[in-house]
C-alpha cells in the first residue's frame, strides 16, 4: 500500500475476555466478531485468538494488498492447524511451497478437462433424483421431502470423486462416506487453534470418521488388488497410486496416505459446493419473481435444443446468466468460507500499520461481500447486481471475494460454478421446489470452521410434467 | 486504432481457458506458465480474444485500446 509511516498500535476490537481473548466469539457467532472488527476499528484491526494475535484487514485497498502478497509475506501454510488432523501427515498444508504450487495445477481442474467433467456432474444428479421419480420412463410420483444439507453433501461426495479421482473409485462410495467426511468437517472447532487434539467430542468424532475412512478405502485397496490388473484407459488415480511400488514390492502409498490425499482433494470443494447449492435453492424460493426468471432461462435453452431436452455441454453450460447471478448472490451473502488466513512470515505493512512476523493476518468474505460501498443495498438478493451494464463482482474484485482473490484464488472456481449449473439444470427444469420451513427458520451454523447449513433444512419437491410447463 | 493485450501476472494460474479459446494467441505449459505468442495480435483473432478475456476464470487477462 502506499503507506510510507507507520502509526501506532492496530486497534483491537471490543469483547476480549480474559479466558482466552475472542476464542469464545469466534466459536459462537464469529461473524458478529468480524463486523465489529470493521466498524470498530476500520480498514485494519485485530482480535485476540487465546494469545495470539489476527490482524483482520477488510476494504478493497487492504484486501488488495493481502490478496497480492507472494508467500514470501503472506503463508497460509501454518494458518490451518484444524486441517491437520482431517488430512493426517505429509498430506498438503505439511507440504513444500514448491510442491504446493505444483498442485494448484491440479490437471483435473483445467479448462480442456471441464468437458468431460460438465456430463460427469449430470449423470451424478440424475442419479440421485433417479428415486424420485421411479425411473426415467415411469409416471412421475406425488412429491416428497428432502434435507438440504443431506441431500447437497452426498450429491457433492458423488461428483467430486467422480471428476478428481474417476468413476471407478465413486461406484465403490455410498451414503456412508458421505455420512463419515460430515463428521471430518464437523471437527473444525476452533479450538483446535489452541489444541487441536483437544478432549471435545467434534474432534474425537472427527479421529473415528478418519479411522473409518480409511477402513472403507483399506477395503477398496484390497478388493483391487485381488483383482486382474485394469486396462491403462480403465485406471483411475487409485490404480495409478497402488502402481507406485517400493523397492521390496510393498506399496509406496498405503491405506492412511491414499485416504488422506482423497480427503484432502475432495476438502475445498465438497462444504463449499453443498452449502452453496442449498443457498442457491432457497435464496431462489424465498424470491419467486427470480426464481421465475431462472426457471425461463432454462426452460428456454431446453426448448432451443434438438431433442427438446436440456443439453447440457460445457458451453450450454456457459450461457445462463440469471443462474449463474443466482449462484454468485448466495455465494456473496452466505460465503462457505467466512476468514480466510495467512501467516505473516516477515514484517509487513498495510494501511499504515506494521504487522509482525508471526502474526495470524485475516481477510473476510463475510464483511467485505456485504461492503455498502461495493454493493447497492448489499443486503438484498438480486440477480440484477450482475447483469450487464452494473456487473458488480467485476468491478469490486477486491470486495466481491467469496472465492478469495489474486494468487491464492480458489483454483476449483470455475469448476464449482459448473457443477453448480449442472445440478440446477438438472433439478429445476424436471421439479418444483417449496419451502418446507418458515422462510426464517433456515440458517448457516456458524459454530464451526467449516460452517454448513444448520438442521432441520428440509425443502419439498414435486415433478414438473413436463419442461416448459 | 491499435489493441493489446496485458496480462495481471499476479492473477493468472495457468488454467488454460485462453488457450482453448484462441491457440494462436495464448499457450500454457504443463506447469502452468502463460505465453503470450502477440501482445498485439491480428485483428481476425480479436473475437477469440474476448472469449477469452470473458471467460478467464481469474480475470487476468485485458485489452487495452490504444
Amino acid at each position: 500500500m502506499s503507506a510510507t509511516e507507520t502509526t501506532g498500535a492496530i486497534p483491537e476490537v471490543s469483547g476480549r475476555l480474559d479466558d482466552g481473548g475472542h476464542l469464545g466469539e469466534l466459536r459462537t457467532d464469529p461473524v458478529a466478531l468480524l463486523e465489529r472488527i470493521r466498524s470498530e476499528c476500520g480498514p485494519v484491526g485485530s482480535f485476540d485468538l487465546a494469545g495470539r494475535r489476527v490482524v483482520v484487514v477488510t476494504g478493497a485497498e487492504a484486501n488488495e494488498w493481502y490478496f497480492r502478497a507472494p508467500e514470501e509475506e503472506l503463508d497460509q501454510a501454518e494458518a490451518y492447524p484444524f486441517m491437520k488432523p482431517i488430512f493426517g501427515e505429509g498430506v498438503v498444508f505439511d507440504a513444500s511451497p514448491e510442491r504446493r504450487r505444483e498442485m494448484l495445477h491440479n490437471q483435473a481442474l483445467r479448462d480442456r478437462y471441464m468437458r468431460g467433467h460438465a456430463e460427469t456432474i449430470a449423470r451424478e444428479v440424475d442419479a440421485m433424483v433417479a428415486p424420485w421419480t421411479g425411473g426415467p420412463d415411469e409416471a412421475a410420483g406425488p412429491g416428497g421431502e428432502i434435507d438440504l444439507l443431506d441431500f447437497f453433501a452426498e450429491l457433492t461426495i458423488y461428483t467430486s470423486s467422480s471428476c478428481l479421482i474417476g468413476r471407478k473409485f465413486r461406484d465403490s462410495l455410498d451414503e456412508r462416506f458421505a455420512r463419515l467426511y460430515h463428521d471430518l468437517e464437523r471437527g473444525t472447532d476452533a479450538l483446535a487453534f489452541v489444541d487441536p487434539y483437544a478432549d471435545i467430542e467434534s474432534f474425537h468424532q472427527r479421529d473415528r470418521a478418519r479411522a473409518e475412512l480409511v477402513e472403507l478405502v483399506e477395503a477398496v485397496m484390497d478388493e483391487r488388488a485381488a483383482a486382474e490388473p485394469p486396462d491403462a484407459e480403465d485406471r483411475d488415480l487409485l490404480d495409478v497410486l497402488m502402481s507406485i511400488r517400493n523397492d521390496d514390492g510393498s506399496l509406496q502409498f498405503g491405506p492412511d496416505i491414499v485416504t488422506g490425499i482423497f480427503i484432502s482433494m475432495m476438502f475445498a470443494g465438497h462444504h463449499t459446493t453443498s452449502t452453496t447449492a442449498s443457498w442457491t435453492l432457497l435464496e431462489l424460493l424465498r424470491h419467486p419473481e427470480q426464481l421465475a426468471a431462472v426457471v425461463a432461462e432454462l426452460d428456454d435453452l431446453a426448448a432451443d435444443s434438438a431433442d427438446q431436452g436440456l443439453d447440457l455441454t460445457y458451453q450450454s453450460l456457459r450461457e445462463m446468466p440469471h443462474l449463474e447471478s443466482a449462484i454468485k448472490e448466495a455465494l456473496r451473502l452466505h460465503p462457505p468460507l467466512i476468514l480466510l488466513l495467512r501467516v505473516a512470515q516477515v514484517d509487513v505493512e498495510v494501511g499504515g500499520f506494521r504487522i509482525p512476523a508471526g502474526d495470524l493476518v485475516g481477510a473476510t468474505p463475510a464483511v467485505s461481500n456485504r461492503s455498502p460501498e461495493a454493493f447497492a443495498d448489499p443486503e438484498s438478493f438480486d440477480l440484477g447486481r450482475y447483469l450487464d451494464p452494473r456487473a458488480e463482482d467485476l468491478a469490486n474484485p477486491w470486495d466481491w471475494i467469496p472465492f478469495g482473490a489474486g494468487r491464492h484464488r480458489c483454483v476449483g472456481a470455475a469448476f464449482a460454478m459448473m457443477q453448480l449449473k449442472a445440478i440446477f439444470a438438472v433439478l429445476l427444469t424436471r421439479f418444483r421446489f417449496e419451502l418446507a420451513q418458515d422462510p426464517e427458520s433456515y440458517r448457516t451454523d456458524h459454530s464451526k470452521m467449516v460452517v454448513q447449513l444448520a438442521q432441520p433444512c428440509r425443502v419439498r419437491w414435486t415433478p414438473r410434467t413436463g419442461v416448459g410447463t | 486504432m491499435t489493441w493489446r493485450i496485458v496480462v495481471d501476472e499476479d492473477l493468472c494460474q495457468g488454467h488454460g481457458v485462453c488457450e482453448s479459446e484462441a491457440p494462436t494467441v495464448f499457450s500454457v505449459s504443463k506447469a502452468g506458465a502463460l505465453t503470450v505468442h502477440s501482445a498485439t495480435p491480428d485483428d481476425d483473432v480479436r473475437a477469440a480474444v474476448e472469449l477469452a478475456v470473458k471467460f478467464c476464470p481469474t480475470h487476468a487477462l485485458t485489452i487495452i485500446e490504444e
